[in-house]
């Protein structure tokens, strides 16, 4: 479904990614785990078209996404649930929604759409008419992917979306994910937490300085000696 | 006690425009983190356009109302084109570049303006023709023209027309998204490059209107009038707190009441200094402006 071949992006003259590929496969969970900096959010701005990847392919359903506006690609089909959320403030959470859905014309299809994710995240209707700012770090999280589910994306990029979060929240979280998952939505999950993160996907690649270091599926990482040492901190 | 409220009233009819222009500043402001140094310069064009439709249009539309208002809107439509090609050909080519250079860029379109219509419309101040003929119009003591309910009924029309959009509409949510968040807009599938296209035409359109408003109550418009009027509307933007809709009209308001008072009770030699004092009292004291959200924005 997503296929990375060997793409590198900089900031300026600062090298981010270097000769990065993947591959997520239609109705997986993949992951990809990585320190702090190593690369793991430029990954799917570049996908997203956020960053422009200087060298390699980005293909989505096996056309060439990479040079596309971000709005286009989003429209294809895929959505970002970016790092620290990135909920608009200063919209309600209704608004917020309303806004995932902005490709939406129909609005009784838009009513559904949000009746849906009220189901997936019951705390957001309680709070329809609440300034999104003035919620809780797990509620913003909830909100910012049903905010992306609005769209209804064939493939999800989530990054960190358990970060800052207290452990009960978390749980709910990747409840969630795994309910999106099952519905048949493709996932590809950005963690640092990798102990979570291999628990709940099938495949994973391990990115280091830019770099994918090593990748196979999450069961077996996950009893690699090398991943165990370096990122499960055991 | 009547000339007090004669001077409300003119105070609020001078605010009203200068809201109508703020509104330029701040919108611009929001989504692109720009003060568009050349938005008072459409202003005058607003003015200019206003001044040869007018020439065209006086006495070919049934009534004199219907006069002014085709003006206006043509006026207003040409402007809101003018902005649209501004970003697109001025600011879209720099957008990832620093503030400073931004800066340079929207002082470098004020002036490419300024004196191009020097050239084209000449230096000479022109006589803005007479859309509406004068009346006056008596309650009790206080006498108002026709000229200045139309300008306050007209810019408060506007400004409503404004509110409904973008907090009643699916193009003005996007507004609000991007002027919050440019990449999280992108990602909800907004074409922000239309939307910014689209704030600086609303902008453009509403400064346009601004030049008509005034020159249908101060005749003489000439090539530099939107100098002096571009710097208070921008002051009124700041005072507001720039990036914020309501701001830009408190601001506006407040700045033309001060204006007037100053001149009605002060002396009028003082009149333009009052904005700048404004200026200087809101940069030491509140940065973020009166309804601003705190954080205070460096530009
Ligand atoms: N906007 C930016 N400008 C310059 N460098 C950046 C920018 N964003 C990220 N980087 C650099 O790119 C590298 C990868 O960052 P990132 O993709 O955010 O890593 P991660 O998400 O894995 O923490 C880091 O070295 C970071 O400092
Ligand atoms: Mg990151």
């Amino acid at each position: 479904m997503l296929t990375l071949k060997n793409i590198s992006t900089r900031y300026g003259a600062i090298k981010a990614l270097t000769d990065v590929s993947l591959e997520v496969e239609k109705g997986a969970v993949a992951t990809l785990i990585g320190a702090n900096g190593a690369g793991k959010s430029t990954t799917l701005r570049s996908i997203m078209g956020l960053c422009q990847p200087y060298e390699g392919e980005v293909l989505f359903e096996g056309k060439k996404i990479n040079g596309i506006p971000t709005h286009r690609i989003a429209a294809m089909g895929i959505a970002l649930v970016p790092e620290g959320r990135a909920v608009f403030a200063n919209l309600t959470v209704l608004e917020n929604l309303e806004l995932g859905g902005y490709l939406q014309r129909d609005h009784g299809k838009l009513k559904r759409d949000i009746e849906h994710v009220y189901e997936v995240f019951p705390r957001l209707k309680e709070r329809l008419a609440q300034m999104a700012g003035t919620l809780s770090g797990g509620e913003q999280q909830m909100l910012a992917i049903g905010r992306a589910l609005m769209a209804h994306p064939r493939l999800l990029l989530l990054d960190e979306p358990s970060l800052g979060l207290a452990p009960l929240m978390v749980h709910a979280i990747f409840e969630a994910i795994d309910r999106i998952n099952k519905e048949g939505t493709t996932v590809l999950l950005v963690e640092q937490n990798a102990n979570l993160a291999l628990k709940r996907s099938q495949k994973a690649y391990v990115l280091e300085t830019g770099r994918i270091i090593m990748q196979g599926s999450s069961a077996e990482l996950a009893n690699d000696p090398r991943v165990k040492e370096a990122y499960l901190g055991d | 006690m009547e000339s007090f409220l004669q001077q409300l009233i003119n105070g609020i009819s001078l605010g009203s425009i200068y809201a109508l222009v703020a509104l330029g500043y701040t919108m611009v402001y929001g989504v692109l983190r720009l003060i568009n140094f050349a938005h008072g310069d459409v202003y005058m064009l607003g003015a200019y356009f206003g001044y040869y439709l007018s020439r065209l249009v006086q006495g070919r539309t049934p009534s004199h109302l219907l006069d002014a208002a085709v003006v206006m809107i043509l006026s207003m439509i040409g402007c809101a084109l003018i902005g649209v090609i501004m970003e697109r050909f001025a600011y879209r080519p720099v957008r990832r570049a620093s503030r400073l250079t931004l800066l340079i860029i929207a002082i470098g379109v004020s002036l490419l303006i300024e004196n191009a219509s020097q050239l084209i419309f000449g230096a000479n101040p022109r006589f803005f023709p007479q859309l509406i003929p004068e009346t006056h119009i008596h309650m009790g003591n206080l006498m108002l023209t026709n000229q200045q309910v139309i300008v306050l009924v007209t810019a408060l029309a506007l400004m409503i027309l404004l509110n409904l959009f973008i907090y009643r509409s699916r193009t003005g949510k996007a507004m609000r998204a991007v002027s919050y968040n440019l990449d999280a807009a992108k990602l909800m599938g907004i074409d922000t490059d239309r939307i910014i296209s689209l704030t600086f035409a609303l902008g453009s359109a509403l400064a346009a209107a601004g030049g008509i408003l005034v020159s249908i109550n101060i005749p003489g418009i000439d090539p530099l009038m939107g100098v002096m009027t571009g710097l208070k509307a921008f002051v009124a933007a700041v005072l507001g707190g720039i990036g914020n809709i309501f701001g830009a009209v408190l601001g506006g308001l407040i700045l033309g009441l001060a204006e007037v008072m100053v001149a009605g009770y002060g002396s009028s030699t003082y009149r333009d200094a009052i904005a700048f004092l404004i200026l200087i009292a809101i940069l030491l004291f509140k940065p973020s402006g009166l309804l601003g959200k705190g954080q205070v924005e460096k530009v």
